[in-house]
């Protein structure tokens, strides 16, 4: 619970710590909320030797839409889970954690963090969204299917800060969350958002799956979206495109759920989140 | 909710009273001081270096990297200490072979599993201590490690103690009838393993100590529930005579049983500070909480019971397996045996027999955790008790009438010869029913069922045995505890009348500073809010025996009630000397002492001490002063009982449990204050919860922790646990004037039965009748499974 000894910096711009993220070298990191940063340092399995704490730096807080919506990486959980028009992000981000949490926590300190049970990524990934990052070469994104590489690691490079949250608009879809956990505070057991689009014959003209927490990293549930895409919405082809949840998922086990449990309830919390994305 | 009638402790009116807590001001403001509030000047700071092996020898200790550091001041390891002797361990039953292994302040040669300290450093700044712990290099030879007590027993384990050549620390057995006869009538045997894991406290302030040698003196603030032992053990362990060492426990965060424990860091920290001639502190990481302060539970109980086919029990034979872990630390090997004393439960079982093994693994050490042996002698016993009704296809609560003691108002020799001071079980499970109707519960499961929820109801009819203790019964030739059960309690009047009561409880959450102060107040006349309640110093008040076991109340606060009785016999006799009255026609009466007949002829307590303390004017032969001392050993213990509920909803296709109500009607004789036995059974049921549903301590089988953090190791949040709703019936006991049973452990002992059999309700219908806790959502799917015949 005692940190490794560290330096500080809270630069005022972003030039400022693109510089100071540069100067740190390999070890320094950014510090957004810090509710995940922080609890792996007090255990000291995070050891950075500077934090670049990014509150003060302007421009990288707020929500915009304008079609698509903007989220800016310093964005509170609360404020994305406060804004409906948000749909599925706000949906799952009132999931995260306690009120606390939320209140200090990120969306880009979360998707920067790249880890599989936590709910924004998988999120970003069922709405094809995007990350704008900027390092000190220049700015350039990076489309949600890139992002994730692999357990705790993006695609972003060292010296970049992710700097807004990109989702596409998604009025004409759906949306729903089966979120699976032992206390409502925890990390997802499971978690599954689905995105439903229906055609104008009631069919599914589109549907995005993205699973929590079912491998290294964030994943989308494609054979359970092939199964459904254009097949009628209806209960038996939702719970047979659900069958396909786990499909080629090979989720690490735990103390709490064991692997087949996992994918057990990937299948059982996609139907769910398909019913609720159809208004079930 | 009866009325509490006119007791022996009515006065003017406070007890039975839901007065707010008079602690609450300063806990809810933060204005309170803990161990970590407190800084001296001069202050150094320890860490410790531990073993991330659960089985080792230390081949070497290298300090050079930690001593190069700026502002480490020493590290030292088991060779530097010049420690008396062993971290102390107060059990020795006579006629019973125990063998307990060394347990020394820093290990010595070998350490027994992770956690256990090897080095401690000492140095100017908290987190330069703990950057130099990492610097100290231990070179570890792994030797082999068993964490399953029953593979433990076996032969070609792996030892935790070479020294003692065998894992198995002692065999106890405590029973009466004839067992054999009772399970030869018996129509019906039921038989379970039943695994009641192993837990932690999970108090919110986590252990801290600050020790200070000064000019030959040793204080020590710790936050302890037992500063006199703590004091005691300190004079022991570093020779310091008796009387020059203070122990202060300041406000204490909850403990639960955990910090009933004299730790190697209390003893190590105060050895330094007298070593460094500086005051030396520590305050214990959450990760370390979990590790090296003392777990609870973990028996594996083998129970067999037999019945006729009417449902009278007939035997009941219970095999205890407990893991004591790699040490005996303060009473660890005594609380399994806790288990035995009440294992008749609530029921006239003629035949009760049960045996213990007590069992070393290399894991840290089980010890005392809210309830310590009967939460798992109830669960047990109200789990199987479910079972057997199964097995009968009787009702259970048909089954439990039919065995209940009838009630009973003076003492009840059970089987095995333990007498239970008063009960009334079948008044508990009424006024439960009061509350809630199984037959209206079995109408709302087919209504859920349709929407593919699983419904449950469980139960649990429990008594439990507290009011620590009768010396004869838990003493050195009685049970074996080296030391005695009393209370203490000092009444000191002020000379303008108010109060101050020093008990020698040692509160940490419970409330004692109000309702302590309401007993008191009835007594003299006064307010209880002009009763200041004074504890844990063992400075201020006399020798104390302090707080565990659900004691503090029946026995401590009797010694406090004693105490004012004896300055209101002095009062008395001040005002009868004045007034020219009989001191037998006074007593108190509203806000003062009233001659019987003459209300207006009285005296208020500040009028009494006035004259206590300027004694112009007492009886001839009168000392001055209004100050009394009581010492109180109880003739029996107290038996407190209940009747709980719970219903909960299962999802099968998750295996996730709701807690959908949970009823707890509890018996601790009269209210002293109602709104404190509340608190005190939603935190039991809570810890209850938790046990059932939730926390786990568990090492892998390398001896690693794996619920290391509270990430893993799940403390149930307000939002896992139901708004709880609570009755009582007041059934007096014998035993003490107050005539008062404790709470404190109550909610836990009858909770996870409860809880279990609400589950194991609910999934009967999908062919799963039986389970252990934690019952995890994985385990209730897996069992579902099972009972599918698919895969597990």
């Amino acid at each position: 619970m005692i940190p490794a000894e560290f330096d500080y910096v809270v630069p005022e711009s972003l030039d400022a710590a693109l510089a100071a993220l540069r100067e740190g070298g390999e070890d320094a990191k950014l510090l957004a909320g810090g509710h995940s940063l922080l609890p792996l340092m007090k255990l000291r399995l995070a050891t950075p030797t500077l934090l670049v704490d990014l509150r003060k730096v302007p421009g990288l807080d707020g929500i915009q839409h304008n079609g698509a919506t903007t989220v800016g990486a310093m964005t509170r959980h609360h404020a994305v889970a406060s804004d409906p028009s948000l749909g599925l992000a706000a949906r799952a981000a009132a999931t995260i954690a306690d009120q606390q949490v939320r209140n200090r926590g990120t969306i880009g300190g979360s998707i920067a963090h790249g880890d599989p049970a936590s709910d924004m990524p998988a999120v970003l990934l069922a709405a094809e969204g995007s990350v704008t990052v900027r390092g000190e070469s220049g700015e350039r994104q990076i489309a949600a299917a890139d992002l994730f590489q692999d357990y705790l690691t993006t695609s972003l490079d060292e010296g970049e800060v992710l700097t807004t949250v990109n989702l596409p608009d998604m009025t004409q879809f759906g949306h729903g969350y089966a979120k699976f956990n032992r206390r409502i505070e925890d990390w997802a057991m499971v978690a599954v958002c689905a995105l439903v689009k229906r055609a104008p014959d009631g069919s599914c003209e589109d549907v995005r799956i993205g699973l929590t927490n079912m491998g290294s990293t964030a994943l989308r549930a494609t054979a359970a979206e092939q199964a459904l895409r254009g097949q009628p919405l209806d209960a038996q082809h939702i719970a047979a495109a659900a069958e396909q949840a786990a499909e080629g998922t090979e989720p690490p086990a735990d103390l709490n759920a064991s692997s087949e449990y996992k994918r057990h309830l990937a299948r059982v919390l996609c139907r769910r989140a398909l019913e609720e994305a159809l208004g079930g | 909710m009866s009325a509490t009638t006119e007791t022996a402790t009515a006065g003017n009116g406070h007890v039975g009273r839901a007065i707010r807590r008079k602690e609450d001001p300063r806990l809810i403001t933060g204005r309170a001081s803990y161990v970590d509030d407190i800084n001296l000047t001069g202050q150094l700071w320890a860490a410790w270096v531990r073993s991330p092996e659960a089985h080792a020898k230390v081949v070497s200790i290298d300090a050079s990297a930690a001593l190069a550091r700026e502002g480490v001041r020493a590290v030292f390891t088991h060779e530097d200490l010049d420690i008396e002797s062993t971290l102390p361990m107060a059990w020795a039953p006579p006629g019973v072979e125990l063998k307990t292994p060394d347990h020394w302040v820093l290990a010595k040669g070998e350490v027994k599993h992770v956690g256990d300290p090897v080095a401690l450093v000492v140095g100017d700044d908290r987190y330069a201590v703990v950057d130099a712990a990492e610097d100290v290099t231990v070179e570890f030879d792994p030797l082999p490690v068993v964490t399953d007590p029953e593979a433990a027993l076996e032969d070609g384990s792996p030892l935790v103690h070479d020294a003692l050549g065998t894992n198995k620390a002692y065999e106890w057995s405590l029973g009466g009838g004839d067992l054999d006869g009772g399970f030869a009538e018996a129509d019906v045997i039921v038989e379970r393993r039943v695994v009641n894991h192993r837990m932690a406290g999970g108090a919110i302030e986590p252990r801290g100590v600050l020790a200070e040698w000064r000019a030959d003196k040793l204080t020590v603030w710790s936050s302890t529930q037992v500063p006199h032992f703590l004091r005691l053990h300190l004079s022991l362990l570093l020779g310091i005579s008796e009387e020059r060492v203070r122990v202060i426990a300041p406000e204490v965060g909850g403990a639960f049983g955990s910090k009933l424990q004299i730790y190697a860091e209390e003893i190590g920290c105060a050895w330094a500070s007298r070593k460094l001639g500086r005051p030396v502190k520590w305050v214990e990481t959450r990760s370390e909480g979990l590790m090296v302060t003392h777990h609870g539970r973990d028996q594996i109980d083998y129970v067999k019971v037999g019945a006729k086919r009417d449902g009278t029990i007939t035997a009941w034979h219970t095999k205890i397996i407990a893991d004591l872990g790699a040490y005996q630390m303060l009473l660890t090997p005594l609380i399994p045996p806790c288990s035995g004393f009440v294992m008749c439960g609530v029921y006239k079982t003629p035949a009760v027999h049960t045996d213990v093994i007590g069992v070393h693994t290399n894991k840290f050490a089980t010890d005392a955790i809210r309830g310590a042996g009967r939460p798992e002698a109830a669960h047990l016993i109200e789990v199987t008790i479910e079972q057997l009704a199964g097995e009968l296809g009787m009702d259970r609560l048909e089954l439990r009438r039919k065995n209940f003691i009838p009630p009973f108002s003076e003492p009840y020799e059970t089987a095995i010869g333990v007498a239970y001071d008063s009960g009334n079980y079948e008044g508990a499970l009424d006024k439960l029913l009061e509350h809630i109707d199984p037959a209206e519960v079995e109408g709302e499961k087919a209504e859920l069922r349709d929407r593919g929820i699983y419904r449950g109801i469980g139960f649990c009819t429990y008594t439990e045995i507290c009011g620590n203790a009768p010396t004869r019964a838990i003493g050195p030739s009685g049970f074996g505890l080296q030391g005695g059960g009393w209370e203490s309690a000092t009444v000191r009047v002020h000379a303008t009348g108010s109060v101050t009561l020093y008990t020698g409880t040692s509160p940490h959450g419970q409330g004692h500073e109000t309702g302590f102060a309401q007993i008191v107040a009835d007594k003299l006349g006064v307010d209880p809010s002009q009763v200041d309640v004074i504890h844990g110093d063992t400075q201020t008040g006399p020798f104390g025996l302090d707080t565990y076991g659900s004691r503090s109340l029946a026995v401590g606060g009797e010694a406090a009630a004693r105490a004012a009785d004896k300055v209101a016999a002095k009062a008395k006799a001040i005002i009868a000397h004045q007034l020219e009255a009989d001191p037998s026609d006074i007593a108190v009466r509203g806000d003062k002492f009233t001659v019987a007949g003459s209300p207006d002829k009285g005296m208020t307590l500040a009028e009494v001490s006035g004259a206590a303390y300027v004694p112009e004017n007492l009886p001839d032969g009168m000392e001055p002063g209004l100050d009394e001392t009581s010492f109180y050993d109880p003739e029996n213990f107290v038996f407190p009982f209940g009747a709980h509920a719970c219903v909960v909803d299962v999802d099968p296709e998750t295996g996730n449990v709701e807690i959908v109500r949970y009823i707890a009607v509890d018996d601790c004789g009269p209210a002293i204050n109602p709104m404190l036995i509340d608190g005190q059974v939603h935190g039991g049921v809570t810890h209850a919860i938790g046990q059932a549903l939730f926390e786990r301590i568990h090492y892998d089988e390398d001896g690693q922790l794996v619920t290391g953090t509270f990430v893993d190791y799940a403390l149930p949040s307000a939002a896992e646990v139901p708004s709880f709703e609570t009755d009582r019936t007041e059934t007096p006991s014998p035993v003490n004037s107050l005539q008062v049973k404790g709470v404190g452990e109550a909610g836990t002992i009858a909770g996870s039965a409860t809880v279990t059999n609400a589950v194991i309700d609910a999934l009967r219908p999908l062919g799963v009748d039986y389970i252990n806790m934690p019952l995890s959502p994985m385990r209730i799917w897996e069992a579902i499974q099972e009972a599918k015949g698919g895969p597990a």
